[in-house]
């Protein structure tokens, strides 16, 4: 490429005066720009010196200079947020205010809490229940129909606010013993018991399965709390054996390593946590997951 | 002056050895008052396209009970846009794109068929700049008064008219902001709580964005934004073709130009003398300052009033007319080799498929417009769980219904399950009718979002771990149905 600074040539084909500039033999004839056209470039220029007075712009060794204005996009975000709760006073305040019977009854506060509730089951629930209160292994499915400590607004309520064998003086305390470990059942005992409970809820046992010797370990030892037909009781968190609901598994290892070591999961109490609006959000939006009780 | 003017007139400097800069001072145009033909029409579109857009949002349409009163609204609080017998859901932007598409196959069309129409009579760049140029003219003469006032120092005359024309200006300009923001809220109110600053202050600065927009593009920039800051002149010159009609100066008959008692001399030798007497008028009313005698050129934006401007010299040296004229690219070489005009040639495979593109689009819009279902339903599943066994063994699927009730009547309608074998349906906080149906009240002219449990009893058979449900709703006063199918998983 040959550069020459000053527009001076003649194009021969065209008869225009060209920029001087010339790439592979080809030169860009000159149109030239109106002047208020780069006017506005250097009024640009100007703008962006003032904007890198007035606002974070440059960067330095630790940090950046801060602007005069102050404005940073942290306080930006607290200044919407602000907004929004100014936005949400109203709401929010007769939301704790009501009590859970009324919200579920009030369209507009039910659904506010339910979208309350949501934020704040993703944001504290989830890690355990899953995203969207499936549940795991040894941690509850909020969405079906069986409740261990009871489905109603005020016994969700409560399960919330103290937890599960928590430190809360009012938490749910139920343990499941490990009879095993702790030697008040043999392996032999332990086997029969489990066959026993598989044939409650009508799973397959195998055929030299004992389950009268079952029946006997299982109305000595595990009756007191899961009842006589294995029904389950709310107080005591002990699960209703008889369904297709399995907290850790039906399989028969599962339950034997159940009655051996003993369970006892734990749920945090939230009071203390979250505030109690929070909780009361909570409660009608893990009520509506499956219906609730 | 025109681009084409600069550039042969900086060529002309260049071969005397004077180095020219790469940037221009912007040279002002003085266009002259015309009539003519062409002038009517302008004045007539000037009035219909400037009358709709100033009176269009005080066009009452009803439309029963609360919903607005007004033909064409963008109720941008509400998230409406009514238009006439439309109206318009945010979700259904769609039609948006299809009405973009319109306008730009209507673009091409009107280009093949007589180039830059849309640039001449339609823009609202020309057609305001056109107002803005006649209450100029009205208030500080015509081409050749301001051209001299413009030469002499300001003095209380010149003064007091550069004061009542701007004022004009920003008056025409205000009016032009202010029916802006009427299209964005009920007319009347918004008029009535503007004069008596009651307004949001959105509408004041829009207002005042409007205006000096207006001011600003049609009072000052002109014939700028045509030729530097729009795109149209640049995409209209790649998509024209031979055949387009465009205004074209005759150079078979005009050319040698010269003086009308030059030419009068020649031609009683007998030598070839054109009809072109190089008295400017085709340039002097040139709003953006072309030569049009230099051919087809980017600020050309071809309205035509050279057309009128020749003409009238025409008529007057007793020449025919028609020396400018609309003419097509293939005329223009034909002539100049001495060989005759073909026909004008509207029907070309060119404009004939932007026509069937335009009814086709056009016919598809107004079939789904036309035929679209008073109420909606959109489900989606719950991704996680994705199933959930009950105690009893039964299987149930969460989903999160939206039901659309487009009525101006609050409506309740019925959410029923099929498709699936013993399957009922609950949602909290809602009761069914005897035929296991939800009944949910929608709100006129509102959705409603509703997450619904669907339970598939232990009992039924299972061919596979994803079956498909749909769920129907029924609204029992109109008989309207719509239905949405999706998965229901199974272990």
């Amino acid at each position: 490429m040959t550069q020459i600074d000053k527009p001076s040539d003649i194009d021969a084909h065209t008869g225009m005066g060209t920029t001087g500039h010339e790439w592979d033999g080809i030169r860009e004839l000159n149109t030239p720009l109106p002047r208020w056209w780069l006017n506005i470039l250097y009024a640009t220029i100007v703008w962006a010196f003032f904007y890198c007075i007035a606002y974070p712009a440059i960067p330095l060794i630790q940090s950046f200079t801060p602007g005069i204005l102050g404005w940073s996009s942290r306080q930006g975000v607290n200044d919407d947020l602000n907004d929004l709760r100014k936005l949400r006073a109203p709401i929010v305040a007769a939301l704790s205010a009501a009590s859970l019977e009324e919200i579920s009854r009030n369209p507009q506060l039910r659904n506010f809490a339910i979208a309350q509730g949501k934020a704040a089951f993703g944001d504290n629930c989830a890690p355990c229940h899953g995203a969207g209160g499936g549940g795991g292994k040894g941690y509850a499915n909020l969405n079906d129909d069986d409740w261990l400590w009871g489905g109603t607004l005020e016994q969700i309520s409560a399960t919330l606010t103290h937890g599960i064998r928590s430190e809360d003086d009012l938490a749910h305390a139920g343990v499941m013993p490990a009879f095993g470990k702790d030697g008040v059942l043999d392996a032999h005992e332990i086997s029969n018991a489990a066959d026993y409970v598989r044939s409650l809820s009508n799973l397959p046992v195998p055929p030299e399965a004992d389950l009268a010797a079952g029946a006997a370990t299982f109305a000595d030892n595990c009756a007191a709390c899961h009842g006589e037909n294995g029904k389950g009781n709310m107080e005591l968190g002990a699960p209703n054996l008889t369904d297709a609901i399995w907290l850790y598994g039906s399989d028969k290892a599962t339950i034997v390593e159940g009655l051996t070591n003993g369970r006892g999961g734990v749920m945090p109490a939230w009071a203390g946590r979250l505030d109690a609006t929070t909780i009361k959000a909570l409660t009608v939006y893990v009520h509506t997951l499956g219906g609730g009780q | 002056m025109s681009v084409r003017q600069q550039q042969l007139d900086d060529a002309a400097l260049v071969a005397s050895g004077v180095e020219i800069p790469l940037y221009a001072t912007t040279q002002k145009v003085y266009p002259q008052s015309v009539e003519g033909r062409y002038r009517r029409i302008k004045w007539a579109i000037l009035f219909v396209t400037l009358g709709i857009y100033y009176f269009l949002p005080f066009l009452r349409w009803d439309r029963g009970l609360d919903a607005p009163g007004q033909a064409v609204l963008v109720d941008i609080a509400n998230r409406r846009f009514y238009f006439f017998f439309i109206e318009i859901w945010p979700q259904e932007f769609y039609y948006v794109t299809g009405l973009l598409i319109l306008a730009s196959f209507g673009l091409f069309l009107m280009n093949s068929v007589a180039g830059r129409i849309w640039c001449g009579y339609l823009c609202p760049q020309t057609v305001w700049t056109d107002l803005f140029m006649t209450v100029e003219r009205w208030i500080e003469g015509d081409r050749r008064e301001r051209m001299a006032k413009a030469g002499l120092p300001l003095n209380l005359e010149i003064f007091t008219e550069k004061l009542l024309k701007h004022s004009t200006w920003l008056l025409i300009a205000w009016w032009t902001g202010g029916a802006w923001v009427l299209y964005f809220a009920d007319a009347p109110t918004l008029v009535y709580k503007l004069a008596t600053f009651q307004g949001e202050p959105i509408a004041y600065i829009w207002i005042a964005i409007l205006t000096f927009t207006t001011y600003f593009l049609a009072g000052f920039m002109r014939e700028q934004v045509c030729t530097y800051m729009c795109p149209w002149p640049r995409i209209q010159a790649a998509l024209i073709d031979e055949w387009a009609l465009n205004v074209t100066y005759r150079y078979d008959r005009g050319e040698p130009r010269g003086s009308l008692k030059k030419s009068e001399a020649l031609r009683v030798t007998g030598a070839k003398s054109g009809d072109c007497v190089d008295c400017h008028q085709c340039v002097n009313v040139c709003p953006t300052g072309v030569d049009i005698r230099d051919g087809l050129q980017i600020d050309c934006i071809q309205c035509g009033l050279c057309i009128d401007a020749c003409d009238n010299i025409m008529t007057r040296i007793g020449r025919p007319t028609g020396l400018i004229g609309y003419d097509t690219q293939n005329n223009v070489e034909r002539r100049n080799e001495g060989l005759p005009a073909l026909p004008v040639r509207l029907v070309r495979p060119r404009t004939v498929l932007y026509a069937v593109l335009i009814a086709v689009v056009g016919a598809i819009m107004l079939y789904a417009l036309t035929t679209r279902n008073t109420i909606e339903v959109a489900a989606l599943h719950d991704r996680n769980p994705q199933y959930v066994t009950l105690s009893d063994g039964s299987i149930r699927n969460g989903y999160t219904l939206r039901l659309v009730n487009r009525q101006e009547q609050e409506r309740v309608l019925l959410v029923g399950v099929e498709g699936l074998k013993g399957a009922r349906i609950e949602s909290s906080g809602l009761t069914a009718d005897a035929a296991g149906r939800l009944m949910a009240t929608v709100g006129h002219d509102q959705t409603l979002e509703l997450r619904v449990l669907i339970t598939s009893p232990v009992t039924a058979e299972r061919e596979s771990k994803s079956q498909t449900v749909v769920i129907r709703v029924l609204e029992p006063v109109s008989g309207a149905t719509a239905t949405v199918a999706d998965h229901f998983f199974t272990p």
